[in-house]
């Protein structure tokens, strides 16, 4: 087993709710009820629930954007939920995250190059030019051109907004990436290419994915593990033909049988 | 047997540039008892086509050409292109029904689902009252939700839940034709499979012609009886659901069909291609 690059121990994170009548009382929603998982390095680890099983939340808690009640995050060794704003703030050039949905995840009224090259300017990496041209050759990867950096994110479709998100969290040579629902908003046909190239980037750059969906036919495609959530708790870990083959848990084989077009797929 | 709903060379454009044709020559059927799926990608037409059905199409819409015929039980075969707003009025909601994609956004979030139910019933049937009441009851019931949450408002119902009171609303008056416009994009695998079969076993039972709107052909495997595919505008294939899918025989029917990840995982991921473009152009 190759070694971990991101692990979380035993985390938990509730949420209070308001309930009853006009919100006056509370209830204790748990979120994430001691969940462990390990991201082992270049590889993609997939999380699949449906919605309220909590493998945002559990993205979120990952990437400190969230703080958690207990438990450890530990990415290369160094714990970060110890660690402090500046020290967390470096960190985060090595965790980035590619956001679900491709309309509400770009700034309106910054142009595409502003986007992808914001995250180069906060770590002050390189000089401008220098900033510059890894902009320009991250969008020539992602399938964009350089004409592409003058323009603003409503001229362009759902599946290249989505690759100017994936440029935006690559550009800094990211280790881990949280990719939650990247595909989900997408049209079918434009699944496929916006998947192939996760893929292939995954090769080229030496990433680690933490793939979040609730569409196993997509898991299947990109993932070497998964885990599946339920009400805040992994109920089953392995490996992705161990899931699919021999699905243990009652609500794993409700999830399988729920993949539409599996009854009749020849 | 005359199909319940007859379109024919329907063609849309922009009122102000005749000359694109956003869908362009459409004809297909609808039979009693019978589910036809409209697949394609976005900005394929296929929800135009749906709402120029309904004769909910934009302002800035028109119909150029096309009829849709449509065999009313009780007033015959009526055109709806031609209808005028009253008498489309009397159709809609009652002989034909809609369900959209998004149940987060299609529900008033200031009046009870219950209330909500029952508008159509009140406009169309004229129940009042006691009747109403249990006419909601039971339409709740019949969708899987239980009667009492008829005095909750949307926000305080999940995304399938919501979606099955928009499902109630629609069969509330029994209409021959059920439209449904990705009614599971927006919900989850598992709710999706639930939805899927709600509409199924409603659809045998009370004999509803349904025109089912998606850009999913696992989806379309689970429910179709006739598929129809849409590119730009256009019909490229249509026809009984085993020979679309079996045996496509357009390209570009065969790439939308390649594209879909399938759950073993035996299949490699491809693109959609669409390099026979060039031959066809």
């Amino acid at each position: 087993m190759s070694e971990l690059i991101l692990e979380a121990n035993h985390l938990v994170k509730t949420y209070t709710q308001r309930s009853g009548r006009f919100g006056f009382n509370t209830t204790l929603v748990k979120a994430l009820d001691d969940v462990s998982v390990g991201l082992s390095a270049g590889k993609t680890l997939a999380v699949v629930g449906e919605s309220g099983s909590g493998k945002s939340t559990l993205a979120r808690c990952l990437l400190q954007l969230h703080p958690f009640d207990s438990g450890e995050v530990i990415f290369q060794g160094q714990q970060l939920d110890q660690l402090n704003g500046q020290a967390l703030r470096q960190m985060r050039q090595y965790l980035q995250m590619v956001f679900q949905d491709p309309f509400a995840s770009l700034n309106p009224r910054m142009r595409v190059g502003e986007i992808v090259g914001e995250g180069l300017l906060i770590h002050g990496l390189g000089s401008s030019s220098e900033q510059q041209k890894k902009v320009v050759a991250m969008l020539k990867r992602v399938g964009l051109t350089e004409a592409d950096m003058q323009k603003y994110p409503h001229e362009f479709s759902g599946g290249q907004r989505q690759r100017v998100g994936i440029a935006r969290a690559l550009v800094l040579q990211p280790k881990v990436v949280v990719c939650d629902e990247p595909v989900s908003a997408l049209d079918v046909s434009i699944q496929a290419q916006i998947l192939l190239l996760l893929k292939e980037l995954q090769a080229e750059m030496a990433l680690s994915y933490l793939f979040i969906s609730h569409d196993l036919r997509v898991v299947r495609h990109i993932a070497d593990d998964v885990a599946v959530m339920f009400q805040g708790r992994i109920v089953e870990q392995g490996s992705v033909a161990d899931i699919y083959d021999n699905p243990r848990e009652e609500y794993t084989r409700k999830l399988l049988s729920a993949i539409p077009g599996k009854a009749t797929q020849h | 047997m005359t199909p319940l709903l007859q379109i024919s060379n329907l063609t849309i454009t922009p009122k102000k540039l005749p000359t694109r044709l956003l869908v362009n020559g459409v004809s297909f059927n609808i039979e009693a008892g019978k589910t036809t799926c409209v697949v394609g990608e976005s900005g394929s037409g296929k929800s135009l086509t749906a709402l120029a059905v309904m004769g909910l199409l934009s302002k800035q819409l028109q119909l150029n050409s096309g009829s849709i015929l449509f065999s009313n039980a009780q007033a015959g075969v009526q055109d709806l292109s031609k209808l005028d707003i009253a008498s489309l009025q009397k159709i809609r909601g009652a002989k034909i029904a809609m369900i959209f994609q998004e149940p987060m956004t299609s529900l008033n979030p200031v009046l009870t689902v219950g209330y909500q139910i029952g508008e159509s019933l009140t406009a169309h049937l004229g129940l009042k009252g006691a009747a109403l009441k249990a006419k909601i009851a039971s339409l709740l019931e019949m969708v899987g939700i239980p009667a009492g949450r008829a005095d909750s408002y949307p926000d305080e119902l999940s995304g399938g839940q919501r979606q099955r009171v928009m499902i109630a609303m629609s069969i509330a008056c029994e209409p021959q034709i059920l439209i449904a416009d990705e009614p599971t994009t927006a919900l989850d695998v598992t709710v999706q499979a639930q939805i899927l079969q709600l509409l199924h076993a409603l659809k045998t039972r009370m004999n509803m012609g349904m025109l089912f709107i998606t850009h999913d052909f696992g989806v379309v495997a689970d429910i179709a009886d006739n598929v129809v595919v849409m590119f730009r505008g256009e019909i490229v294939e249509s026809g009984a659901k085993e020979a679309v899918l079996n045996n496509p025989q357009h390209p570009y029917t065969q790439a939308l069909l390649a594209c879909v990840p399938d759950a073993e995982g035996k299949k490699p991921l491809k693109p959609i291609d669409y390099s026979w473009l060039g031959h066809a152009a």
